[in-house]
């Protein structure tokens, strides 16, 4: 499935300023993000990034604001031209196409949704769903079935005639996601998606969103500055800052291995029994001596399996995965995995 | 003795003065004034150094022949624009003639149409644009009332001469504000024009134009009027676009809209508060300009109020003026209230 990835980006940069071109072999050859602000009066964007994203999985990009997370998504549907790098999809380079290609890709290929939903004021709610199909010069009734078939699967069954401004934040961005979704492209790009709602939305919208990737396996491409977000939906999670990035991979993986001390101060505030899932800290499974407690799935928290031992570390669980044993869990090992790991420890939770 | 005399001598320009102009051309008003007092014969005393005048043209000509007075200046603009009057005219009079069919047309329409037609027919556009009762109710007691003190026909005049204005201004200034809107260079260019329409005195307009046409034709005040009230419909159309909220013009961008796309289907409902606005504004504007246009032959209400003014009829000038505030806040309160209507079908 994760075998060649449908959008791969190679060396990328993006400098903002007069003539960007001029500094671009000083950025290559390592100039920092302020000396090049200073002596050159040009705004370091994005620097040498490399990412590549498998079809049907979630790659959430996360850094703080100023990290060029927005400038970096907006380079996948070219909103903004690099000044340097390839960014292919499916195959292609983006950046060797035309305006009509560009147009299509954009149609047909990636979808969006934005941060402050930037639905179209002045259209109901079913003509903006329905946008996409519109735009792409199907007719009205195509576009109204795909765009109500959507809403209704958003939850928006309902509200088909009313404008914008009479829907919720939350329900407005319900209608970004079908107008997104009705395009039927194989792509969605995610821009802060959920930022602008309040926890208790976001968490909806977060599930909802996990709910139809179940089924729809769209390529996912989720912008956030959230870190309990991005561990809950990534796949495959990037770590940007100051335009460069600091480390990607399994969110599992990076939360009990942080590269460096930004990341590692970035994970010490998180929840770490609600995130890490049992496969992250389970040992390899053998098939010998020990008497179980119970049987667990891979993929259960951390915090589920503390309910489930009543805070007893001396159990032992088998670990199954579709109905097969996969590892072994032993209650000291996960206890000790929720506490961030300072010094590197040897033995300590099973990292890849 | 002329007072720059010296100055004249000094720069060695002694001969060249000499051999311009002998001063002909009839006198002006200081050398009569010079003449007729009779002292020509006594000696000139020198100028004191505090009334030095300022080195005009007509003061340096009485020291220097060469150098032209004023009036030989303003005849001399006269005189350029006579020249390039017959091009102008030959390729301005055909390009205008339209204006002059609809401004006729429009008007044996209005007048035509009887009056106990016109006026519910009124009533019904009114509550199309507004659908406000109390508005139509307005509009039909005010033109029953003008129609009470015989004034019927001149403000249906009026009207018919806005109708038509107003429709020019917004064919052709939506389009300028569009394009204004997507080239910078474009509203470099524009925004001193429209600025130098808004504020030449509106007589101004009237001089050249009456040069070019024949004062009997109705495209004389047709252009008047649109040169003057087009400008509020350009700007607002050009703000109003600039206006329109980036994040929907970059979703609809990142959807794939074509240009075309975009602006029909984006901008310009977005803008089209602010563009109403600028109606509002320009049919405002040219009612201004309609009582003004009267000079040059417009009929309407204006024609009572120059009559006013003539013969110094107070309560001609006064009633007629009251009918021509009536037209404008009826006018004022059916587009706002229309824009009222966009406005809450669009409240981001």
């Amino acid at each position: 499935m994760s075998d060649t990835p449908i959008i791969s980006i190679k060396g990328l940069y993006k400098i903002f300023g007069k003539d960007p071109q001029s500094v671009i072999d000083l950025v290559k050859n390592g100039m920092g993000k302020d000396e090049l602000l200073e002596r050159h009066g040009h705004v370091l964007g994005l620097r040498d990034i490399n990412i590549d994203m498998s079809p049907g999985k979630i790659t959430v990009i996360m850094g703080l604001s100023g990290s060029g997370k927005s400038t970096l998504i907006r380079h996948l549907n070219r909103l903004i031209d690099p000044t340097a790098g390839e960014v292919i999809v499916a195959g292609e380079d983006v950046l060797t196409y035309d305006e009509a290609r560009l147009r299509t890709l954009r149609r047909e290929t990636m979808s969006m949704v934005f941060q402050k939903f930037a639905l179209m004021p002045h259209r109901t709610v079913l003509q903006n769903a329905g946008m996409s199909r519109i735009v792409r010069g199907q007719d009205q009734e195509t576009a109204d079935r795909e765009g109500a078939k959507w809403l209704d699967r958003v939850g928006l069954g309902g509200n088909h005639g009313q404008y914008p401004h009479q829907l919720s934040g939350g329900m407005q961005q319900r209608v970004g996601i079908a107008r997104a979704l009705s395009s039927d492209s194989p792509i969605m790009l995610m821009d802060e998606a959920f930022s602008a709602l309040d926890p208790l939305i976001r968490t909806d919208m977060q599930d909802l969103l996990l709910e139809l990737q179940e089924e729809l396996h769209k390529t996912i491409v989720f912008i956030t500055h959230d870190l309990d977000e991005a561990l809950k939906l990534a796949d495959h999670l990037v770590i940007l800052k100051d335009g460069a990035i600091v480390q990607q991979g399994e969110p599992q993986h990076i939360l009990l291995n942080p590269a460096d001390p930004y990341i590692e101060d970035f994970v010490s505030d998180i929840n770490r029994a609600r995130v890490l899932r049992v496969r992250s800290v389970m040992q390899p499974w053998q098939p010998n001596q020990h008497a179980f407690a119970g049987t667990v799935d891979q993929n259960d928290t951390l915090e589920h399996l503390i309910e489930l031992s009543g805070g007893d570390t001396n159990f032992t669980y088998k670990v199954e995965s579709k109905g097969h044993e996969v590892g072994i869990l032993e209650m000291r090992d996960l206890v000790r995995a929720l506490v961030p790991a300072r010094p590197a420890n040897g033995d300590g939770p099973a990292a890849r | 003795m002329a007072f720059y005399d010296q100055l004249f001598d000094t720069l060695g320009l002694r001969a060249w003065c000499d051999a311009g102009g002998t001063g002909g051309g009839p006198m002006t008003m200081a050398e009569l004034l010079a003449k007729s007092s009779g002292n020509s014969g006594a000696e000139e005393k020198p100028t004191p150094l505090l009334e030095t005048p300022f080195p005009s043209l007509d003061a340096l000509n009485a020291a220097c022949p060469s150098v032209t007075r004023t009036r030989d200046m303003t005849d001399g603009v006269e005189n350029a624009f006579l020249a390039i009057k017959d091009p102008l005219k030959f390729v301005l009079d055909p390009i205008t003639q339209p204006l002059s069919w609809a401004l006729n047309g429009s008007l044996e329409m209005f007048e035509t149409i009887p009056w106990f037609i016109l006026i519910p027919l009124l009533g019904l556009l009114v509550w199309y644009a507004a659908r406000s009762m109390a508005l139509v109710a307005f509009v039909i007691g005010s033109f029953l009332f003008l129609g009470l003190i015989d004034h019927y026909i001149y403000a249906v005049q009026t009207l018919s001469i806005i109708f038509v204005c107003t429709l020019i201004c917004i064919a052709l200034g939506v389009p300028i504000g569009i394009a204004m809107s997507r080239s910078d260079t474009m509203q470099r260019i524009s925004i001193p024009i429209l600025d130098m329409l808004q504020t030449l005195p509106t007589f101004v307009y009237l001089i050249p134009l009456i040069f070019l046409f024949s004062v009997t034709e109705p495209k004389l005040y047709g252009i008047a009027i649109i040169l003057y009230a087009i400008v509020p419909v350009v700007r607002l159309t050009d703000l109003g676009i600039r206006l329109v909220d980036k994040d929907v013009i970059e979703a609809a961008d990142a959807f794939g809209m074509t240009d075309r796309q975009k602006l029909w289907g984006v901008q310009v409902p977005l803008a089209l508060p602010n563009i109403m606005a600028g109606v509002n504004q320009t049919i405002m504007m040219s009612l201004a300009m309609v009582v003004i246009a009267s000079l040059v032959s417009a009929p309407g209400l204006g024609v009572l109020v120059l009559r006013g003014i003539r013969n110094l009829e107070l309560g001609v000038g006064l009633v007629s003026g009251f009918g021509i505030v009536l037209l404008a806040v009826l006018l004022d309160r059916v587009t706002k209230a229309a824009l009222g209507r966009i406005n809450k079908s669009q409240k981001a």
